[in-house]
């Protein structure tokens, strides 16, 4: 089975690397089926990557099954970028990978390969905030900041893909980023003056 | 006012730029070399004994340093029931000890720690573990039952009054509400990082609403000095009570980086999160109130019923706010609690009264159609002139003017008096509103204040903050008593090795440390005159008191103003810096001779598609009584996240069993539904702003709490006003508006 798994070219390799990480981010408490550990690999292998984070060039070599959230959180010490659930349903780890936003912990570390990466920690310029920064500064839009930074990825890719129009439209394309603390209002009040600002995010 | 030119109650939140940069560094975040990792393995039945655990795959597979399980756990002090002369351990663990035996006492209890070099090595581990189990028959069925009265522990009960005054009242109205489990479900997994430094002394990094109380746990779970222990905490990432006690990723990270000698990190999984950190308990409740033709209130009947664990107790003030919300000669309350097979619940926003208030004022609102009076008037009329349960005055209550506000902000001359006639582009509206209360107390706290060479003043507490806004706020205090600006004032908090610090919930933060920091810089004040008669030649003649503090110096007017700032001052004194630490002493209502409490009215407006049943909201005006507001800015945000949270009650929020196994069904965030973007209404926050002149020398009364309590209940009265229709059962769905009667 393993051999199998390994053996058979790339794009089975990523088919069935993927599949394991998508098997082993189940949580314990809801699988425990005796069936998956036949097909559990022992060691598992190392794939080498290079990636530009935050305009930096890195290359790592990475466990196939780590996200690119924990990659960049328990391997590299990026933590600006938030994990929530690490099920693609909060937003706290949303970032921009080629220009896109992802909710990271949906994607691993090797389908990365060669991409942009850009995090939160990338956004200002030295000591200058980003306009979205510096708006959800001015609106407090957050409390306990843990959702901040999916929400400002979101927000910026919110205004750079024309969807920023009116309150109802950011409302529904923020729809992924949860805010527990309910800082929700003053988030949608930052994009929109931004938005209303004209400045280039 | 002299101190104009000081940005008081403006200004950003103090932590704000961490936060939007990534800078803000939470409990799992903090690097740590040689760290291991631990994965709970989780029992897959309700209930019973682990009969066996085979760890042989699990610990061949790759990077697997231990597993850890009651098999292999090493003997803990505080997990010992007994000391050794066979008395009881009076430092005993507080809760369940994980790890500690072979019992199952609720789905998805932590049975093993899988600690691995990786994450996705102990994930990929803990999927080998053998386990059997020897089942045994359980009951996590709530609505079920509570109808067994033998299940439930025995009552509390309160009365004051004659029960005969309710029999013969004019009108009465009577309701049953139930309200399902919700979860705190703060966006931060909870998690803990425990190094040891040596055998009997460690640092954990740690998710919690109180980093003292945290230290003392963990010290008395390995029986070491207090001192050994520490713990910080910088950030933390929403709470909402789930972080007020400590939980099992916290004595199962200290023992397995004992136990493998290594620094290890456990973080809970979101669908842990979901039965392992607590939540508001499930709850039935009866109210019936009655008035006399006026509507003056001569009875309140309320009794209750809310689960709790089969291994722990866990009360709430369920039915505490009829005894003294409002005026009534007659009140009736009778609280009991239901064990079941399920984890332990806690303590959440709003714990006790966000349930009680729910039936409270969704039952005086039925009462006002009856009497047909307009619902605040209502309230109005029975509005209690001093707390009727302990019979003290109010330290302040302005409810009334928070009455006159929010109908005014929300258009209530809007609202139609009879339900289901008024109708907006095919939708009907429907005005509602509610009240909120909870206690504001002060409790005990310690302050460090140093000033320091450069004029700059850092304040320490080992509190931690779980969003309000504790930094800021407590700038503020010390820029508003010195007269120094706020960029020159710091707050240091999340280390439990600074002065000891209340753990941050119940609303009295602001209240209890607040004070503490006050009184630190009258302290600090002080000091500072004494230095300047000292040591200013212009000042030698002069009483210190008559000295004035302002704009980081001492001045004082002689034949002109003569100042000298803070700094020269030191470098005068010959002193590098100037350190103070303060204590504050706690009061309680009986010692100030008055009822402390926070208010909060709730008015909110919906539409109501009348084919499909679909609840819009469409306006909240939130409004609250919370004494002096500190900080505009941040006090604002806690009242726009109450009613986030309020929303998520009234129409969201439930966590669903499968009775059949005992397991959670929807423990995510796609199953578990929150708030989301979409469902935020325009809402508008006003504060009455007058400072209690009773319960601290700030001013300052509690918000947290109150700015969710009675939410629920006045979307629930909108949405009556809107179809006719009164759902009593949480949250209310278009199913339930369909089946509900009038």
């Amino acid at each position: 089975m393993q051999k199998y798994c390994y053996n058979n070219g790339r794009r089975d390799f990523i088919r069935k690397a993927s599949f394991s990480a998508a098997l082993y981010a189940i949580p314990s408490l809801l699988v425990h089926a005796e069936s998956v550990s036949l097909i559990a690999p022992t060691p598992a292998p190392k794939e080498k990557i290079k990636l530009s984070i935050n305009g930096k060039e890195i290359s790592a070599e990475v466990d196939t099954r780590i996200t690119l959230l924990d990659f960049l959180r328990e391997q590299l010490g990026y933590t600006g970028t938030k994990k929530g659930c690490g099920m693609g349903q909060c937003g706290a780890c949303i970032l921009h990978i080629n220009g896109k936003r992802m909710n990271s912990c949906q994607t691993l570390a090797i389908h990365n390969n060669g991409k942009t990466i850009e995090t939160v920690e990338g956004l200002a310029n030295g000591d200058t905030l980003h306009p979205m920064q510096e708006a959800f500064i001015k609106c407090d839009a957050m409390q306990c900041g843990y959702c901040t930074p999916g929400q400002i990825m979101s927000g910026i890719a919110c205004i750079r893909d024309g969807r920023a129009n009116n309150r109802d439209e950011i409302q529904r394309y923020m729809a992924g980023n949860i805010c527990r603390c309910g800082a929700y209002q003053n988030i949608v009040d930052a994009i929109a003056q931004v938005k209303e600002s004209g400045k280039t995010v | 006012m002299e101190n104009n030119w000081l940005p008081v109650n403006e200004g950003p939140r103090a932590d704000a730029l961490d936060k939007v940069t990534g800078k803000a560094t939470y409990a799992a975040e903090h690097r740590v070399s040689n760290l291991a990792h631990g994965v709970f393995v989780c029992s897959t039945i309700a209930k019973g004994i682990i009969q066996s655990i085979d760890e042989a795959a699990a610990l061949k597979a790759e990077g697997v340093i231990d597993i850890i399980s009651y098999k292999n756990c090493p003997a803990i002090p505080g997990y010992a029931p007994q000391l050794a002369d066979g008395t009881r351990n009076p430092k005993q663990w507080w809760g369940m000890k994980v790890l500690y035996d072979n019992q199952v006492r609720f789905y998805g209890q932590p049975i093993a720690l899988v600690v691995a070099e990786t994450l996705e090595q102990a994930n990929a581990a803990s999927l080998l573990l053998k386990i059997t189990y020897q089942k045994e028959s359980f009951e996590t069925d709530f609505n079920l039952a509570r109808k067994d009265p033998s299940k439930a522990k025995p009552p509390s009960t309160y009365s004051r009054g004659n029960a005969s005054n309710y029999e013969q009242a004019a009108v009465k109205v009577e309701g049953e509400f139930t309200i399902p489990i919700e979860v705190h479900s703060p966006m931060e997994l909870q998690a803990t990082i425990a190094v040891w430094e040596a055998e009997d002394k460690l640092t954990v990094y740690d998710k919690t609403q109180g980093p003292k109380a945290t230290q003392g746990a963990i010290a008395r779970l390995f029986n070491i000095p207090d001192k050994n222990v520490r713990v910080i905490v910088d950030y933390v990432g929403g709470a909402f009570g789930n972080a007020l006690r400590n939980w099992h990723n916290v004595p199962a990270a200290c023992i397995a980086a004992k136990k493998i000698n290594r620094p290890v990190k456990v973080i809970l999984t979101r669908p842990q999160m979901f039965n392992l950190t607590g939540y508001r308990p499930q709850s039935w409740q009866q109210l019936k109130i009655g008035a006399d033709a006026t509507g003056k209130f001569v009875g309140i009947i309320h009794t209750a019923i809310s689960n709790t664990s089969r291994y722990e107790e866990f009360r709430e003030g369920i039915v505490n706010a009829s005894r003294f919300l409002y005026a009534c000669d007659y009140v009736d309350t009778n609280y009991r609690i239901l064990p079941l097979d399920v984890s332990t619940p806690t303590w959440m926003r709003g714990p006790g009264e966000a349930s009680g208030c729910f039936a409270l004022e969704s039952s005086i609102d039925q009462l006002s159609y009856v009497l047909n009076m307009d619902p605040v008037e209502l309230r109005i009329k029975n509005f209690a002139e001093k707390n009727p349960e302990s019979k003290l005055p109010w330290s302040s209550n302005y409810l009334k003017e928070c009455y006159d506000k929010g109908r005014t902000l929300i258009n209530w001359a809007n609202r139609p008096q009879k339900p289901g006639s008024l109708q907006e582009n095919g939708w009907l509206v429907g005005y509602g509103m509610a009240n909120g209360v909870f206690g504001a107390g002060r409790s005990q706290a310690s302050v460090r204040a140093i000033l320091q060479a450069n004029g700059n003043l850092v304040l320490q507490s080992a509190v931690s903050d779980m969003g309000p806004g504790t930094t800021t706020a407590m700038t503020k205090i010390a820029s508003e008593n010195l007269l120094l600006p706020l960029d020159k004032i710091s707050f240091k908090l999340g280390d439990s090795e600074l002065p000891p610090g209340p753990t941050q919930g119940g609303s009295t933060t602001t209240s209890t440390l607040g004070t503490a920091v006050y009184l630190a810089c009258e302290a600090l004040k002080k000091s500072l005159r004494t230095l300047a008669v000292e040591n200013v030649p212009a000042f030698k003649n002069l009483d210190a008191s008559t000295l004035v503090i302002k704009e980081g110096g001492v001045s004082a007017s002689i034949d002109k103003e003569v100042f000298i700032s803070n700094a020269d001052l030191l470098k005068l004194g010959n002193k590098p810096f100037l350190e103070i630490t303060q204590d504050s002493q706690g009061t309680s209502a009986m010692e100030l001779k008055h009822a402390t409490n926070s208010f909060s009215s709730h008015f909110v407006k919906v539409l109501v598609n009348p084919k499909t049943l679909k609840i819009k909201i469409t306006e909240v005006v939130t409004t609250a009584d919370a004494g002096k507001i500190i900080s505009e800015n941040t006090a604002r945000s806690q009242m726009l996240g109450g009613v986030v949270g309020g929303i998520g009650m009234a129409l969201f929020e439930e966590l669903k069993f499968d009775h059949y196994t005992g397991a959670i069904t929807n423990a995510s965030f796609a199953g578990y539904q929150v708030p989301l973007h979409p469902d935020i209404p325009k809402t508008t926050v006003w504060f009455v702003n007058k400072p209690d002149p009773i319960i601290n020398p700030i001013g300052a009364k509690g918000l947290g709490e109150i700015a969710f309590i009675g939410l629920a209940a006045a979307i629930a009265n909108a949405v009556y006003n809107a179809t006719g229709k009164r759902v009593r059962n949480l949250p209310i769905t278009p199913e339930k508006l369909k089946e509900a009667k009038i």
